[in-house]
């Protein structure tokens, strides 16, 4: 049972008041896209054991759609961030490389 | 024991107001005479402002004075990109009454009803029992529940089940 | 025999008599008294049959490890199966029955399997069980569920209610024995918010029984001073009765609170189920004493050592006259203590170390009790009860070297820390070889979402036995300043680890030897697993069944992996336990449900007309979590006859539909054309203010999602009709894609389903119903087909939308929700003259089918994209892009081969099955008869007199006028000829008037 805060309205919300939207940051193929392009889009997921990005929305809450970074296997939360970027800020990366020295990104 | 009452409350005029709350402060002021609340705030007596998210208020309203209010929201942010929705008459609203009222709402939300977490005054959109719904606390003793009208027998029985039993006992609020 | 007391017990309150009834039989026991302690003061010694081999057994522990002590608890709608007598509180009128025998308690013909004991190894159900095939079912199934089991399900609807709590903390506590108290004292004195939960009736755990000396004073006097502080304190919470049950992520944990099974029918919930967020969680759950395993260990009679001292001090109940004590430890010499103050008689200590000298054994010594070191118990035996016990060399194979005659064996195999809570969410355990048992690793505790440790244990439950050790662990659990209340006890001498009585015991006696009471394992079949090559203490959970029962091997785990590890040649760490899961001991399933039933178990959405269509007589439909009316049966109508007089007065003069359910979503902004128009798969952007368009929804996997009539209202603001279940789905899914890609885009949503109220009026008279009402102009030039205006209609403002999902002439009328039910009761009082009448969603579902639309859910099914469904000119090919355009070029997609939608008319005109196969020659790799289409949609339509059916084929479009053969449930096939979709008024003449 996830309590993540969501960092549109600074709730700390119940997994229950929450639903999850997979793997963050694909990057969007439309119609000029290849038949091996379009299906990574629609089909290939990263499924790591340990730092991922999600993406959550606080349907609950303020219904807003919000991207979290946290680790799979323990269940660290390394922060919450807008769903508007296509990229983890810079002060989640930190933290990451700071509670995981080894990690590298998921690339 | 406490005496906890609940109340399925009047109509009233409620208006979902999307926009960029710098364009929305100014006629929000005129017409309420509040300044826009905080996150999870509700600013205004009579007419009020609930917080919703980061681009939506609920404008409460006397419910004749909609059309009005709508009318003026459409000129005043006619230049702006907004939506102004009349959702009178897609919810309802319960007021709950007495010293248990944090107690009772325990029962059936996840939301944290600790007095440090949920100060009075403030709203929390969130879950109750199976449904989606907002909390406001108006005072130490009293809070409204607004959910969507569909749910609102189920909504009525949840809150009188809740009740009833924090008026038999109080837990831990 | 067993008897009460004269001198009493802490607990029980002489001054308060309670009758109650086990097996029928009226007996007597004291308020204060568990079910099992008044058993037994009662010298109900035999309390039930075991699992497998229907031994006679009797009470064990005095708490929740109790695997034996099983009684169907209560009759009719308060009848709880399963339920432990030893944490089963007596109160006035209580009825319990024994479990799991047949005739009765004391004449069993079960029992037969005891002697057949070779015969049921372990693993006997998986050998013996699988061939011949058909047996399964017909023989051994019907058999084994007869003769296992434990207690009975209840028939009646439970009579209770229960609840939730969710409750918000710094800090929980789990376990209100000292420990827990310590923790509280110290976490709620530094003023953190504190829940403590405790799963007995009392405060301070073991403690009182066991005795020390708190702060210079009696145990009970401080653990009574340290409730009255914590009472005090506004931060605390005291939970009595309240098990911690589960813990689980980010600091979350189940809490069981039984507040009403001690007086049943009181008015509140009985059970409540904590659902806490706590910021630490602190396992304070103390530990529990293992049996020990020697040949005859399940005899009623013998108990676990601390279980005696219990029944006698807190309960005032003796257990024997004689007592017989068999220990690896100082702590069971305790117990002989007890029995010597209560004025028993202990006959000797078989102590299986070989010197004793520690400060209890020597008080024993001192009061002339004989003890013999080395010695172990070659066997218990006696019948239905313990008779007497033989003593053998710890050392040897188990030749009797003396018999006592005896009424109890108390037996002590050490402790184990109660450490579930700490592992249920991943904290981890090491073997403490001294004194023979896992504890938690602090090192490794479970983290939370701050990574850091979120769960703390303290006292017994971390491996500390000593009360002072333990006050110490828990004021620094609770994070105390400076040092506790000191606590002094008598020095204990080390433990020596005895997993087999006696060491080299042979086959006859392994076979005796239980580790897991309730499921009936023994030695014996823990060594077989070995033997069989199961390796794995997981595997070998499964295969014999060790610690799967309700009690979860509470009392025989540690045990079984010792033998496990003993007979694989392993050290015990590298055999590991097996996975401790919530909830700790089982939970009702009331508890888990809370509120959720009856009126509250799933919301029910009611339009602003439910209560009209109720009055009508309406047969209901459950859509999404709404109820609408599937038709109006009238006087001895059955509901086929209901809906085709709908659809024939709909079709011939004018009904009447509640389309309140329908989605109803505003989108608004400078973009908000371009948003659609990458929404739906046709143009939405230039469609003109005042008309409506019907639009499809696809997903970026390209299949068909919703459809709906879209409506323009102004320059930059549209208004989307969804499918009644869409509405919550297509809003989530329009603000997925503004919110997450487009977040650049000037678009803003509002759903206001809810907000109007929705009225079809429909069929060749729905025009004269309106003008009737009067308002606005309705004509066919005013307001066309595929327009929309607003208005008043009698004087109630309205918005009609001129759409048609039956082929006729129709209206679709929106008003505020409050006045729907106004309008309602204008039309149809005005459509009374024109024969009008109310239809539910069959008949719309028919006529829709009579016109070929489709259904999202009957045509649609997550793989059907729109040109399977003949919908290509729904679909632009003018516009760059739209969700679903790419996914709907790949090779898959345009297959010529793909199934694709017609219309079916049966030869015979029956009327085909739901979900009707079309069948083509041959049969697949499995056997099964290959198929070349499926019926998506079938109906009897009334307007053609026949049997109508929609079905996705084949290359179908390409095939009309042929007769394929669709299957039938009770085997065979129909006939039909394939034709196209649209079976009525195929130029759209009706609806365009």
């Amino acid at each position: 049972m996830l309590l993540l805060t969501c960092p549109a309205c600074g709730v700390a919300a119940d997994e229950t008041e929450l639903a999850p939207g997979g793997e963050a940051h694909l990057t969007r193929v439309g119609p000029d896209g290849d038949d091996a392009s379009f299906e990574g889009y629609l089909f290939q997921r990263a499924n790591p054991r340990g730092v991922h990005f999600e993406r959550w929305r606080h349907v609950y809450g303020c219904g807003k759609w919000f991207h979290a970074a946290r680790d799979t296997a323990t269940l660290e939360v390394f922060g919450t961030y807008s769903a508007q970027t296509t990229a983890p800020p810079d002060d989640i990366l930190d933290k990451i490389k700071a509670r995981r020295p080894g990690w590298e990104g998921n690339a | 024991m406490s005496d906890l009452s609940l109340e399925r409350a009047a109509p009233r005029g409620m208006i979902a107001l999307r926009g960029d709350f710098d364009s929305l402060a100014g006629p929000c002021r005129e017409i309420t005479g509040a300044d826009l609340p905080a996150p999870l705030g509700a600013a205004g007596e009579g007419r009020a402002l609930l917080w919703m998210s980061p681009d939506e208020l609920l404008l409460l309203c006397d419910p004749g004075d909609v059309g009005e209010v709508l009318a003026r929201l459409g000129e005043a942010l006619a230049a702006q990109h907004h939506l102004a929705s009349d959702v009178s008459d897609a919810r309802v609203v319960f007021t709950l009454r007495g010293p248990g009222v944090r107690d009772a709402l325990a029962r059936i939300t996840p939301c944290d009803m600790r007095p440090g977490r949920f100060h009075v005054g403030q709203v929390r959109r969130t879950r109750l029992g199976q449904v989606a719904a907002a909390i406001r606390l108006t005072g130490d003793a009293a809070a409204e529940v607004y959910c969507f009208r569909s749910v609102g027998d189920y909504v009525e029985r949840l809150l009188a089940t809740a009740l009833e039993s924090a008026n038999r006992e109080r837990v831990a609020l | 025999m067993s008897t009460r007391l004269k001198a009493g017990g802490r607990r029980v309150d002489p001054g308060k008599p309670v009758t109650f009834r086990f097996n029928g039989r009226k007996l007597k026991g004291f308020a204060g008294d568990t079910l099992a302690s008044a058993l037994l003061a009662n010298d109900q010694l035999l309390v039930g049959r075991s699992f497998k081999y229907h031994r006679p057994r009797g009470i064990v522990a005095s708490g929740v490890e109790e695997p034996n002590a099983l009684v169907n608890l209560g009759e009719g709608a308060r009848l709880e199966p399963n339920a432990r007598a030893t944490t089963t509180e007596l109160f006035d009128g209580l009825v319990a029955r024994s479990q799991n025998h047949w005739p009765s308690l004391d004449f069993d013909v079960g029992a037969i399997n005891a002697r057949l004991s070779r015969l049921l190894p372990a693993g006997f159900y998986y050998k013996m069980f699988m061939h011949p095939r058909p047996f399964w079912k017909h023989v051994y199934e019907p058999f084994i569920r007869k003769s296992a089991g434990l207690g009975e399900a209840p028939t009646d609807a439970d009579a209770d209610t229960y609840e939730h709590y969710y409750a918000h903390v710094d800090v929980l506590i789990v376990g209100g024995g000292v420990a827990g108290l310590q923790a509280a004292l110290a976490a709620g004195r530094a003023g953190r918010s504190v829940l403590l939960m405790e799963q007995g009736a009392h405060w301070g755990g073991r403690t009182p029984v066991d005795g020390g000396e708190i702060d210079g004073g009696d145990a009970a006097g401080w653990i009574d001073a340290a409730v009255r502080e914590l009472e005090g304190l506004d931060n605390v919470q005291l939970r009595l009765r309240c098990m911690g049950a589960g813990v689980y992520d980010h600091g979350y944990v189940t809490g069981y609170e039984r507040l009403m099974d001690h007086r049943p029918g009181a008015p509140g919930p009985r059970h409540r189920l904590w659902r806490v967020r706590a910021e630490r969680i602190i396992v304070a759950t103390g530990a529990l004493e293992r049996p020990l395993s020697f040949a005859g260990n399940d005899l009623p009679g013998v108990m676990l050592a601390s279980a005696v001292r219990d029944y006698i001090v807190e309960y005032g109940v003796s257990t024997g006259d004689r007592t017989v004590l068999v220990t690896n430890n100082d702590d069971g010499y305790r117990t002989a203590l007890a029995v010597l103050d209560a004025g028993l008689d202990v006959v000797a200590v078989l102590d299986a170390r070989t010197s004793a000298t520690g400060a209890l054994p020597e008080q024993v010594r001192g009061r002339g009790v004989r003890v013999l070191t080395g010695k172990g118990v070659a066997k218990a035996t006696g019948g239905k009860r313990l008779e007497a016990v033989h003593v053998c060399a710890q050392a040897g194979e188990g030749a009797v070297i003396e018999t006592i005659p005896c009424e109890c064996l108390a037996m002590s195999g050490g402790w184990s820390p109660v450490v579930h809570l700490w592992s249920h969410t991943g904290g981890k355990l090491s073997w403490d070889a001294e004194r023979a048992f896992f504890r938690p690793d602090p090192d490794r505790a479970p983290t939370g979402a701050d990574g850091e440790a979120v769960v703390d244990i303290a006292g017994a439950a971390n491996g500390h036995l000593g009360l002072a050790a333990i006050l110490e662990d828990a004021h620094r659990a609770g994070g105390g300043e400076g040092a506790p209340a000191p606590g002094t006890q008598p020095e204990e001498a080390p433990l020596h680890p005895v997993w087999m009585m006696p060491d080299n015991a042979r086959i006859e006696l392994r076979e005796k030897m239980w580790l897991d009471f309730q499921n009936d394992v023994k030695v014996s079949d823990v060594r077989l697993a070995a033997q069989e090559g199961y390796e794995s203490v997981e595997h070998t959970k499964r295969y014999t069944t060790l610690g799967m029962a309700t009690d979860q091997g509470k009392l025989s785990n540690i045990n079984g992996l010792a033998v496990l590890a003993q007979a694989l040649d392993e050290d015990i760490p590298a055999v590991g336990t097996t996975t401790f899961r919530p909830p700790y001991t089982p939970i009702s399933m009331g508890a888990i449900t809370g509120d959720a039933r009856g009126e509250l178990f799933q919301p029910i959405r009611r339009t602003v007309l439910h209560e009209w269509h109720e009055r009508r007589g309406a047969y209901w439909e459950p859509v999404g979590h709404w109820r609408r009316p599937y038709c109006y049966p009238e006087g001895g109508e059955s509901h086929g006859e209901a809906v085709a007089r709908e659809v024939k007065n709909t079709r011939q003069a004018v009904g009447m539909l509640d389309a309140s359910t329908l989605g109803k979503i505003v989108v608004k902004g400078p973009d908000a054309g371009r948003f659609l128009d990458m929404l739906y798969t046709n143009m939405m952007s230039t469609l003109p203010v005042g008309r409506c368009r019907y639009g499809l929804m696809c997903s970026e996997n390209g299949f068909l999602i919703d459809d709906g009539v879209v409506a323009r209202l102004d320059d930059d603001t549209w208004l989307c009709h969804t499918t009644t279940g869409g509405s919550d789905r297509i809003h989530a899914h329009m603000e997925e894609w503004l919110q997450t890609e487009w977040w650049d885009w000037q678009v803003y949503t509002a759903n206001l389903t809810e907000q109007y109220a929705q009225i079809a009026v429909v069929g060749p008279k729905a025009r004269a119903v309106l003008e009737k009402l009067g308002g606005m102009d309705v004509s066919a030039d005013a307001l066309k087909f595929m327009d929309w205006r607003d208005g008043e209609l009698g004087g109630q403002p309205v918005r009609v939308f001129r759409i048609s999902f039956s082929g006729e002439l129709s209206y679709e009328i929106a008003t505020p929700a409050g006045r729907g039910r106004e309008l309602w009761d204008r039309l149809f009082e005005a459509g009374a003259e024109f024969g009008v009448m109310p239809y539910g969603t069959e008949a719309l579902h028919v006529m829709r089918a009579e016109k070929g639309f489709i259904m999202i859910g009957d045509e649609t099914d997550g793989t059907v994209i729109p040109q399977d469904l003949g919908l290509g000119w729904a679909i632009s090919k003018k516009k760059d892009d739209f969700l679903g355009k790419r996914a709907q070029e790949r090779s898959h997609m345009t297959d010529p081969n793909r199934w694709q939608l017609v219309g079916l008319l049966t030869e015979d005109g029956s009327v085909l099955p739901d979900g009707a196969y079309i069948v083509e020659d041959g049969t697949n790799a499995n056997g099964q008869r290959n198929v070349q289409g499926r019926v998506t949609s079938t109906y009897h339509s009334p307007t053609l007199g026949r049997g109508i059916a929609m079905a996705l084929l084949h290359r179908g479009p390409a095939r009309m006028g042929e007769v394929v053969e669709a299957n039938k449930v009770d085997g065979g096939t129909v006939a039909a000829k394939v034709v196209s979709p649209v079976f009525y008024d195929p130029e759209g003449e009706k609806q365009n008037v």
